[in-house]
């Protein structure tokens, strides 16, 4: 029969067209999309900033209840860090989990290389980090916290750095440690003394620095990136003057958001300030009295202003400070347990997330007003795409 | 009334006032039950894990924590323990309910509602 070559033509002419044809509300960037963490439910949703509203749950991630994210170049894919050790990437545009790993007994975050290709995670249990194919998830190479013969190190402030590097800090040992993944089956590891039981770190901007905070000492250990060579230095040592240290039922954490102003601006542990340090000298020029133990320190992408949210018991305030008065101009609470704070890439607004109140309020950060609430269980991180064309996120 | 007779009575309803806010202590009010697991899931969970398999402080799991007496762990609780993360709670609950989270810490944590 002659019909039938024709009628199987059509039906593949029609079956390509179907393929080809996608509608037309599907076609959307990922440059305003973020990923907010359910934390007990073991999901995430999926938020867009432009008109602030959640798009999609993704549900199945395990224990989020120390999750991180890193996400791809493209800005398509979240890489999200479960405190189970689950690695899973989910596709911001399908709105579907892409793969799904457990790397790790215990795990606290992770981070993106330089070239995009690699994803490293650092972990508790056990202690050390671990290179996987960003494409597949296939583990490529790992390195061991292994500071003494058969001691491990929990490891803590992961953050990529230009030369397919990641420096990261290891709380037992004291030391600060950079991996170069120039050949990702090869690491190549360099060890710096730091100071006592760092907590976390976080890198400058232009990746030159790196600043682990100190839990066991008053001080923080700066690492020159680009003159390794010279060794790990303390800034702000003895900021505590021998003073009995307040409890710390949350320690903070630190990321690149730190600058502001030509300023570092740090929580100080035990105490409730902000710490200031010039940020070419890295003296110390202020100290702000702030309302609790400061967790989250968080410059405006403008640098004019530095958030800050508060360990338990004072975590339902925040505090904006003036970074010119270096004084704090507005204090409010947006609900119960304020977990987490992400600025829109711009700045003109924030979200925050409440997790008892178990929502997320997006705040316009010049007239403080609140300018939309979302829904969310148990809300912790909040994190936007913008983080993946940025060193050290 | 004679005045010893008094006294007897005013001290025996001490004691039954001592002995029933002793048992009520061992024992908190299922409303504070609540909050107290709440505050270990979420609040000692930031360090420990929301379930208790470890963080930057250990494991809180019936396993790991079967061979520590129960009084030792009430006063870590309590005063936390030096040279570590870990800070005392005592502005937040007393020796009593400390010992009620050790008791169910061993059995396994109630969740969350």
């Amino acid at each position: 029969m002659r019909l039938r070559p024709a009628i199987a033509a059509l039906g593949l002419t029609l079956g390509l067209a179907g393929c080809a044809t996608t509608p037309p509300e599907a076609l959307r960037g990922t440059g305003d999309l973020g990923v907010v963490i359910e934390r007990a439910a073991g999901r995430v949703q999926i938020v867009e900033h432009s008109t602030n509203t959640s798009l999609a749950t993704v549900p199945g991630l395990g224990d989020l209840s120390h999750a991180h994210v890193t996400f791809s170049r493209d800005g398509r894919f979240a890489f999200v860090f479960g405190r189970d050790g689950g690695l899973t990437k989910v596709d911001l545009l399908t709105r579907r989990i892409d793969k799904r790993i457990i790397q790790a007994g215990n795990s606290i975050g992770g981070s993106i290389s330089q070239d995009g290709r690699l994803i490293v995670a650092q972990n508790y249990e056990p202690g050390g980090i671990k290179a996987f194919d960003a494409d597949t998830l296939e583990l490529l190479s790992e390195v061991p916290a292994e500071y003494a013969p058969g001691k491990f190190s929990k490891v803590v402030g992961l953050a990529d750095v230009p030369g397919q590097r990641f420096v990261y800090a290891l709380f037992e040992a004291g030391e600060i440690w950079v991996t170069d993944f120039t050949n990702p089956r090869r690491p190549v590891t360099t060890r710096h003394p730091a100071g006592r039981q760092p907590y976390d770190g976080l890198v400058t901007p232009d990746g030159r620095y790196f600043l682990a905070g100190l839990f066991g000492e008053d001080g923080i250990s700066l690492l020159d990136l680009w003159q390794p060579e010279r060794g790990a230095t303390k800034i702000l040592a003895g900021y505590g003057r021998g003073e009995q240290k307040l409890p710390v039922f949350k320690m903070p954490h630190l990321r690149g958001w730190s600058l502001a102003a030509g300023q570092a601006w740090l929580p100080a542990i035990g105490r409730h300030e902000v710490l200031v340090a010039d940020a070419r000298s890295w003296q110390e020029t202020a100290r702000v009295p702030v309302k609790g133990q400061p967790v989250f320190v968080m410059a405006r992408p403008d640098g004019r202003q530095v958030w800050v949210n508060f360990a338990f018991p004072d975590n339902e305030w925040v505090q904006v400070i003036d970074t010119v008065e270096k004084r704090v101009v507005h204090t409010f609470s947006p609900g119960k347990a304020v977990l987490h704070m992400e600025f829109e890439p711009r700045g003109e607004e924030i979200w925050l997330s409440s997790r008892d109140s178990n929502r997320v309020s997006v705040v316009n950060t010049t007239t403080f007003a609140t300018r939309a609430e979302l829904p969310a269980d148990a809300p912790s991180g909040i994190f936007f795409t913008a983080r993946g064309q940025r060193i050290g996120f | 009334m004679d005045r010893s007779l008094l006294i007897h009575v005013a001290v025996l309803l001490g004691l039954t006032a001592l002995a029933v806010s002793t048992t009520q202590a061992a024992e908190p009010a299922p409303a504070r039950q609540k909050e107290l697991v709440h505050m270990v899931r979420q609040d000692c969970g930031s360090c420990h894990g929301m379930r208790l398999a470890g963080g930057l402080g250990p494991a809180l799991l019936p396993e790991r924590l079967a061979d520590w007496p129960d009084d030792s762990l009430v006063a870590t609780i309590i005063h936390g323990r030096p040279g570590t993360a870990m800070p005392g709670w005592q502005r937040f609950m007393n020796e009593a309910e400390a010992g009620w989270i050790v008791a169910r810490l061993k059995q396994g944590f109630p969740e969350l509602d």
